[in-house]
């Protein structure tokens, strides 16, 4: 009832209980995704660039790796994990000689 | 040489054609030569919500292919004398148009007019492309809704890759009261979230049934809180500076706390 009372008189604020609260945190999750959007197509076209362009320098686990888009509130980013099989020694030097 | 203004909202139902109807109608008021134009080919409205559906002829197809002339097409409003509409046609599709057609259209009517006021049908597709193609600046119309919002955020996306930058938002249906008791999303939420300039406010009222049932827009009515908000966008498209409107009814407990100085 006292509740009821502050409710009434608008003392209460800020209810995290509010419905408002749950759409804005649902709206702020979908557009994250929305705006970060990248097709899988895409995705994959990437990491074949990334595959081939890393791989002058070091032997990669090719099936290991792993690319996507991570969004942080505000930012997206592109995420990739790449384990390496073997450092290749003066991998570009060697393409410049021969 | 007037001006081109688009709008959009990407859902439906969120009152882009009442949206279109009301402020053109205000820009008439305030003496502006206008022209609505409904590109929502093959599913017409705007007509209807301005009473003047008796009275079409030709349509924008009929224009754009040559059938008639423009001004042939053009139907004066009832109230106003420099107030125009282009209908849409009913039998066709959204394809019937080109983007290339409505630039030309568009270029025409505003060397005609002082403001050129494009209904866009909802949806991204080749509607939409149609009706931003010749516009130079955007409405984007939402409602507190999760999905509404949501779509209003993709078609800002899509605004400004076509170049189309700083779109403004009018949030349409707000109800003040479930905004105070936190269970609708409030204006500085959805400013936040698009970030994006807000044009205008419209509170929920049952004037705009009323006036749609009529065809007559509540922009007129006097005594309406949705028409008095139309009233103030259609003032501040034209450049005016008008503060938003208090949208919260002086209620018995706000009354209340006053007196005991809360």
């Amino acid at each position: 009832m006292f509740e009821f009372i502050q409710r009434a008189l608008g003392l209460k604020k800020d209810d995290p209980t509010a419905s408002k609260n749950t759409a804005k945190e649902r709206l702020r999750l979908v557009l994250v995704q929305d705006r970060a959007s990248m097709s899988p197509a895409t995705l994959e076209a990437l990491k074949e660039d990334l595959i081939r362009v890393i791989s002058e320098y070091m032997e990669i686990d090719q099936t290991g790796l792993e690319v996507s888009l991570s969004s942080e509130d505000e930012s997206v980013a592109l995420v990739c994990n790449i384990p390496i099989l073997k450092l290749k020694r003066n991998a570009k030097e060697q393409e410049t000689a021969s | 040489m007037g001006e081109v203004i688009v709008v959009t909202s990407g859902k439906g139902g969120v009152g882009k054609t009442t949206t279109t109807a009301n402020i053109g109608t205000g820009l008439a008021v305030m003496g502006n030569k206008v022209v609505l134009v409904d590109t929502d080919i093959g599913l017409r409205n705007l007509d209807v919500v301005m009473g003047l559906e008796n009275r079409i002829v030709y349509d924008i197809v009929d224009v754009v292919t040559g059938n008639c002339r423009l001004k042939q097409a053009l139907i004066k409003d009832k109230r106003f004398e420099d107030l125009f509409l282009l209908p849409a046609a009913q039998t066709k599709d959204k394809t019937a148009v080109s983007e290339e057609q409505m630039r030309e259209l568009t270029q025409q009517l505003k060397e005609e007019f002082d403001y050129v006021i494009i209904d866009c049908p909802a949806g991204i597709e080749q509607g939409f492309k149609n009706a931003i193609a010749g516009a130079q600046r955007a409405i984007v119309v939402t409602t507190p809704e999760v999905a509404a919002v949501r779509d209003a955020d993709r078609i800002i996306g899509l605004l400004e890759a076509a170049l189309l930058a700083e779109p403004k938002l009018i949030v349409n249906r707000l109800r003040p009261s479930m905004v105070k008791k936190g269970d609708m999303m409030d204006i500085d939420d959805m400013i936040e979230i698009l970030a994006i300039e807000l044009l205008g406010v419209v509170p929920e009222d049952e004037a705009i049934v009323i006036s749609t049932n009529k065809g007559e827009p509540a922009v007129l009515d006097k005594q309406s809180k949705a028409g008095e908000a139309y009233r103030n966008i259609s003032k501040r498209i034209t450049g005016e500076h008008v503060p938003l409107m208090n949208l919260e009814a002086d209620g018995f407990f706000r009354r209340l706390r006053r007196l005991f100085g809360a």
